[in-house]
């Protein structure tokens, strides 16, 4: 993740210039290994003919990007017209994602701050607070939460004996539950990041703004704000994209009623479907989306430190 | 890229018979979800000293995938479905087992010894029969639910209540039953019935899952499941106060097989293990543990007797006929890919 702050100083860089190639290698042979290799295969198999029943023969195909885009009719022999199935099912996850992420920042913000205006030698215990939940496999806290939220579950039970409502409130298989599982699975991936901004932070600007009569508010959008925007930044790409690719939360919380891209994706491995050129491609798409995404933040990141000088 | 995979898929299929090589006296089973118990492989292993590891699966679809993914070669042994043993036999995923290589095999039920999806069972043994229909809670509906408009065309009490099995081949073909149309009907009238029925009924359904269909019926999450017979029997007795259904428009009957794999590591473990499994004491166990029918002679004697009497396994007068999944062609799977796309878009 292109961080905020790329402040090595020059001399380091030049003290192991001679073994720079041999240092990176690891790193390099590492990411060539998991991240290169399986996504040069997706792209090429997203241009291959599909196999009945899974597989791919080795034969050029443009067959899954026209699945994607065309709209052929029930039985494949229409004239093209826009296929909107998959671009839905895309808008949803991106819609969902968003959510999760807005809730996440609305929590995460202040939880950050919160940790980072504490004595310095207690901040640790908080950090390690947040990430206690997460020690535990993302499927059982997943399953824990349905539990929780089901309609016969501890939450409704509460609110029902406390008499707040009458008949249980549904949220298990709604849209809402799997923005709560998508926000509470990627919540310490908007704290940390922002936390870490708002630590480096130096509170006397909030200080000498307040002395320049500034109201607090104007305090946090104009002072705060733009010096912890890259942790900002940062936290909403690292919830955002894992959201837009899980499948668990919709699955076991949306009761896997509509797609989303994860799910579809995963239907062509695993499913009847079987169609591997497909699920390549839908792969790529997401994938393209997301790098353009990132290569806007760093668009961005690179303006505003050329604007700083 | 081709021949790097080529090479790659060489140098792993070569760890892989080294490491079988090393591994006498091991069977790797991949099995579905809470349908082994475990006494029966302890039982296994105390007898012959064989290792039993297990991995599980929630669907033949996934299982097929995986194995076609790279798998085959790590397994000795799946237990596919009906339909799933031709496929899998078609995509040449499964190894012949020999004329006298399996003692028990004479015990084998008459009418399992030669089924229509693996002629002379040269590939599989019956390890579980049954049916699939769905379950309807009794506290919430008191009507007649023989019929398939409980999952399709629900009546007010238990719209919006309805837990389909997240999977393609149950769900249209019980479809089909509902509509009173052939499986893998190749009739475009009959397809864009299927799918507008099917794409109208969803509003009624509150969630698609399979490994849950169980649980979701006992925690009253959902009033009608959609569910095997013996599943619906655990959750009866876990307290759910539910029915199981046989529809006058048929069900779905299927019986799963335990296959021998192409490449198993460990082939003798796994000829053995079909052998124990063909003896009616230890099928019998598997039988009481899961609660459906077995396929093997002699197995009376070792059921729990209650299963006999138990409402999910005796059909009513008026059921229609239980029919097992067909294997669609090519064409007509398309379209029904296409179908269940629109189904979960």
């Amino acid at each position: 993740m292109a961080g905020g702050a790329a402040s090595g100083g020059s001399a380091t860089t030049d003290t192991y210039k001679e073994a720079r190639t041999w240092l990176l290698m690891p790193a390099w042979v590492t990411l060539s290994i998991l991240v290169l290799a399986p996504v040069a295969m997706m792209l090429v198999y997203s241009f291959l003919t599909k196999e009945f029943r899974g597989g791919v023969i080795w034969e050029f195909s443009l067959a899954a990007y026209d699945q994607f885009f065309c709209d052929r009719g029930l039985f494949g022999d229409e004239p093209c017209t826009i296929e909107w199935t998959y671009l839905q099912i895309f808008w949803r996850s991106i819609w969902q994602a968003g959510t999760a992420t807005l809730l996440s920042l609305a929590i995460g913000f202040p939880t950050a701050y919160f940790i980072a205006t504490r004595p310095e030698h207690t901040r640790p215990m908080w950090v390690f607070l947040i990430t206690i939940p997460y020690w535990v496999n993302l499927l059982i806290r997943t399953v824990s939460m349905k539990f929780l939220l089901r309609d016969q579950g501890p939450l409704n039970d509460f609110l029902i004996n406390i008499g707040l409502i009458d008949s249980p409130i549904h949220i298990v298989n709604t849209n809402f539950a799997v923005q709560l599982g998508l926000f509470y699975s990627y919540l310490p991936f908007m704290v940390l990041p922002i936390y870490a901004a708002v630590e480096r932070y130096n509170f006397s600007l909030s200080e000498a703004a307040a002395d320049l009569y500034a109201t607090k508010w104007v305090t946090l959008r104009r002072v705060l704000l733009p010096a912890v925007k890259p942790g900002v930044i940062a936290g909403c790409i690292l919830v955002f994209v894992p959201s837009m690719g899980s499948f668990l939360a919709p699955d076991l919380l949306g009761g896997a009623k509509n797609f989303m891209i994860g799910s579809l994706i995963e239907e062509q491995f695993k499913g009847n479907a079987g169609n591997w050129p497909f699920g390549a491609a839908a792969s790529m798409i997401l994938m393209t989306m997301v790098l353009v995404l990132l290569l806007l933040y760093a668009r961005q990141q690179a303006r505003a430190e050329k604007a700083e000088g | 890229m081709k021949t790097l995979l080529k090479s790659g898929a060489a140098a792993l299929a070569l760890t892989v018979a080294a490491s079988a090589a090393s591994a006498e006296g091991k069977l790797v089973l991949y099995h579905w979800f809470e349908y082994m118990p475990q006494e029966v492989l302890d039982k296994f292993t105390a007898e012959t000293g064989i290792e039993v590891t297990m991995d599980t699966y929630d669907s033949n679809e996934a299982m097929l995938a995986s194995l076609k993914a790279g798998a085959i070669g790590t397994y000795d042994l799946a237990v596919p479905g009906d339909y799933m043993v031709s496929i899998m036999a078609g995509e040449g995923l499964l190894d012949t087992i020999a004329d006298g290589e399996l003692k028990n095999k004479g015990n084998i039920q008459a009418n399992w010894a030669d089924p229509s999806f693996d002629p002379g069972r040269k590939h599989s043994i019956p390890y579980q029969w049954g049916s699939t229909s769905f379950a309807v809670n009794r506290d919430v509906y008191g009507g007649d639910i023989q019929t398939t408009d409980i999952l399709f065309n629900p009546p007010k009490e238990l719209s919006g209540r309805i837990n389909m099995l997240d999977s393609q081949g149950e769900v249209l073909a019980m479809a089909a039953l509902h509509l009173g149309i052939p499986q893998c009907s190749t009739d475009r009238e009959q397809l864009k019935a299927l799918n507008a029925m099917l794409v109208g009924a969803k509003q009624h359904w509150s969630s698609f899952n399979s490994d849950t269909a169980k649980e979701v019926l006992v925690s009253g999450d959902a009033a009608v499941g959609q569910i095997y017979d013996g599943f619906a029997a655990k959750a009866r007795e876990e307290g759910a106060n539910i029915e199981y259904a046989y529809p006058t428009q048929g069900y779905v009957a299927w019986m799963d097989n335990v296959v021998l794999l192409k490449d198993a590591p460990n082939r003798d473990s796994a000829i053995k293990f079909m052998d124990f499994l063909l003896e009616p004491e230890n099928i019998a166990a598997v039988t009481n543990y899961a609660q459906y029918n077995a396929g093997v002679t002699g197995v009376e004697t070792f059921l729990d007797p209650s299963l006999a009497t138990q409402p999910e396994k005796n059909p009513h007068a008026k059921a229609g006929p239980g029919v097992f999944i067909e294997v669609c062609s090519e064409e007509v799977q398309e379209v029904y890919d296409q179908i269940w796309t629109n189904v979960k878009k």
